[in-house]
């Protein structure tokens, strides 16, 4: 989607990324989410983008940040083509130091965050901390940024069941990813190669409260069973025997079309589905 | 005084069924009646095979020994759905210890099956200890439509009807809920991680206090060594692992995270707050739904189903309909076998399992494999011309007669009230 920007140059867009895990192998790679908010910032015309990681950097962060910059890098003129990296020991509360990036170098306007990381806890509250400790509004589950006017960004925000809504937030703000925005674009080798990534040094704050947890591979959660609570063998048998016999819907029999229609109506009109 | 006297006459003909005055005495004495069942000797409850059962639609004799079928005679095939359902034990919890928050995010307003599995997580809480029982306190936000808050497992019931929470109002549900939390200080916050809202306002809530909630919670265990008494197992890294760890104050619950509340029924009395929520200025303004394509939807997510079977013979009038009606169109295999649906629009066992709220069955009988598809929907409407398919049975509303014609009337009732809104307006 193109955009018209008003004030190109005064908005500047802080992208959040963090290093995902392919979902079978295992290996780290971009995260999808991350790379969604990426082709989003992209996609807004002549802003200044600013791409930012906090945490260790190691051998899965480059493979992954390299992954992001295969993307945007040949956008030289955006910014785009480095990362800034804030450096954290792993299992540090990245909170501070990111928010302190933030608020004190980078100063966007518009900070773009996946909904949730695909390593690590994934509780999707980083965003939201953040919004908290900087002060600004925070809105979820964006497809796209239709305009930014005058301080003003209006969103389109993925609602379930394919829905979409319209917002206006305030800036500067903070939005999280839907994963049905636009895919990102294939990341390319040569630009991944030449993008550069800035590593800044920031104190750590160790996150304690995960020391006592006990983490493992995800365990298939047991099917809910029907459990049917009866006094008598008979119930216990109709229950296991029965098709489902609805219970006593209301039929319409002998009655004009129009009178069907009209029922039918009422109905529609009572579930709020027609519009 | 009379004394008591036999007639043997009588006690023979009574033992001798074939006898030919045997019904008419039994009739007479309405001694037949108590003679049906009796309790045996060893208390077992026995019966007079002869006097009770009921014909078969096979034209068998059955005893039902269930003892929920009336004598001979009156043995109605419809019995079975007209016995109560179990009582359940109600209960009212006066001046409870603690209290458990639940902000439900009732889609459609309504309960949603998520919702009521965290209203079943929220007992398990507030129930461990018996002696001193927390109560769990529901807050809707908005208009909504229910009414079994008492089934649901709810004991205090706070409706917040402000103007000011409708629609996308994240900021001033979150000043509402802070309200809450300066009034009452529940010990546990419950609210459904879904993209129907409770995860955004949920993590908004827990940002707010200050707390680190567990998010995508699925399982409990009570762990007494723990602060909170509790430890779950939530998931993590995109569904990849598995997360034990000690509660905290605000949860974030998955689907299917506890049982529904089924056995007993609770008071929802209703609770208000003292002081009236402040206005607030919201940074973020809700401009409204963007009207959609329903054609674009998938069909596994499609809110609103027109589906179409064997039964429609007008294919460009169904296609109108759900135009007009703004319904994502389905369709059962015989209509896609015949090509006139695509295969990506069959509902059913071997096509989509749909979720739509509002499913509109036209000229579709009801085979299990089509049944199957559409299990969670919540409201089922059939137009079929045959009163006893199984189509029928499954709808909660049914209209008999020509789908062309009920689908052209229905069009044209939709179609009017657009013209009459549009001249109004
Ligand atoms: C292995 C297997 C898998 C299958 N999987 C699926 C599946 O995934 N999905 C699926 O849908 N089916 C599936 N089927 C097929 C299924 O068994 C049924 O054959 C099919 O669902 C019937 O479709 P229907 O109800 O449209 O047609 P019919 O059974 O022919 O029903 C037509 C209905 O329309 C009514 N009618 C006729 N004319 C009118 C009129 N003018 N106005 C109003 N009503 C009218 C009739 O009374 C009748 O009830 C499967 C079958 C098999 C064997």
């Amino acid at each position: 989607m193109p955009h018209e920007l008003t004030k190109p140059a005064s908005l500047t867009v802080a992208v959040l990324l963090s290093v995902g895990r392919h979902p079978v192998t295992g290996r780290a790679r971009r995260a999808d989410q991350d790379a969604r908010g990426l082709e989003l910032a992209l996609s807004l015309s002549a802003a200044r983008i600013e791409l930012v990681h906090a945490g260790p950097f190691d051998d899965a962060c480059e493979a992954s940040m390299r992954g992001y910059l295969g993307m945007s890098s040949g956008y030289t003129e955006t910014g785009a083509d480095s990362v800034t990296l804030v450096e954290q020991p792993s299992q540090a509360d990245v909170l501070p130091a990111l928010s302190h990036a933030l608020s004190e170098s980078l100063a966007p306007q518009l900070v773009i965050a996946g909904e949730r990381t695909e390593q690590g806890e994934g509780s999707g509250m980083l965003p939201y901390q953040l919004s908290e400790s900087l002060g600004w509004p925070i809105v979820g589950g964006i497809v796209a940024v239709e305009a930014v006017d005058e301080g003003v960004a209006t969103l389109l925000q993925a609602l379930p069941r394919g829905q979409r809504r319209r917002l206006s937030v305030r800036l500067p703000a903070i939005i999280t990813v839907n994963a049905t925005a636009t895919s990102p674009r294939q990341s390319a080798f040569g630009p991944a190669r030449r993008g550069t990534l800035a590593v800044v040094e920031q104190p750590a704050v160790h996150d304690e409260a995960q020391d006592e947890w006990h983490v493992e591979p995800a365990r298939k959660r047991p099917k809910r069973l029907k459990i049917v609570k009866s006094t008598s063998a008979r119930e216990r048998f109709k229950a296991a025997a029965a098709k489902s016999d609805g219970g006593g819907g209301q039929v319409l029999t002998d009655v004009t079309p129009d009178e069907g229609a009209a029922a039918i109506h009422k109905l529609l009109k009572e579930e709020g589905v027609l519009r | 005084m009379t004394l008591p006297r036999r007639d043997p006459r009588q006690e023979r003909i009574v033992r001798n069924r074939r006898h030919p005055e045997h019904d008419r005495l039994m009739d007479d004495q309405g001694a037949g009646a108590a003679m049906v069942t009796w309790t045996g000797p060893s208390g077992v409850r026995r019966c007079d095979p002869h006097r009770c059962g009921f014909i078969g639609p096979n034209g068998i004799k059955r005893i039902d020994r269930g003892g929920s079928q009336q004598p001979m005679g009156n043995a109605a095939p419809s019995a079975g759905r007209q016995q109560p359902t179990a009582q359940r034990r109600h209960i009212e919890i006066e001046s409870p210890a603690f209290l458990v928050t639940v902000v439900p995010d009732m889609p459609g307003g309504r309960l949603s099956s998520h919702d009521r599995d965290l209203l079943g997580l929220a007992r398990q809480l507030a129930d461990a200890d018996a002696q001193s029982p927390g109560a769990v306190l529901a807050i809707v936000m908005g208009a909504h439509k229910e009414t079994q808050w008492g089934d649901a497992g709810v004991d205090r019931l706070m409706e917040c009807g402000d103007s000011a929470l409708e629609g996308y109002a994240p900021e001033a549900r979150l000043g509402a809920l802070e309200a809450v939390e300066r009034e009452l200080a529940p010990r546990f916050w419950l609210l459904p991680d879904a993209a129907t809202g409770g995860a955004d306002l949920g993590r908004r809530l827990a940002a707010r206090l200050g707390e680190r909630p567990v998010t995508g919670l699925w399982s409990l265990e009570s762990a007494p060594e723990t602060a909170q008494g509790w430890r779950c197992t939530t998931r993590g890294g995109a569904g990849s692992l598995d997360i034990q760890r000690p509660l905290s104050r605000v949860i974030l619950a998955l689907e299917e995270c506890a049982e529904p509340v089924s056995e007993t029924h609770h008071a929802a009395s209703v609770l208000t707050l003292s002081h009236p929520l402040l206005p607030l200025l919201s940074r973020i303004e809700d401009q409204g739904r963007v009207p959609v394509d329903p054609a674009s939807i998938a069909l596994a997510e499609a809110e609103f189903i027109l589906s179409a079977g064997n039964g429609v013979k007008d294919w460009e009038g169904f296609h109108h309909a759900a135009r007009v009606l703004g319904a994502t169109e389905g369709a059962s295999r015989v209509a896609v076998d015949d090509g006139f649906m695509a295969r990506d629009r069959q509902v059913g066992a071997t096509g989509t399992w749909v979720t739509a709220r509002v499913y509109v069955a036209v000229g579709i009988s009801g085979a299990i494999q089509h049944l199957q598809g559409i299990q969670r929907c919540d409201k089922v409407v059939a137009i079929n011309k045959d009163p006893d398919c199984d189509m029928i049975k499954r709808a909660d509303l049914a209209v008999i007669g020509d789908a062309g014609e009920i689908l052209s009337a229905l069009v044209a009732r939709v179609e009017q009230e657009r013209e009459e809104q549009r001249d109004a307006a």
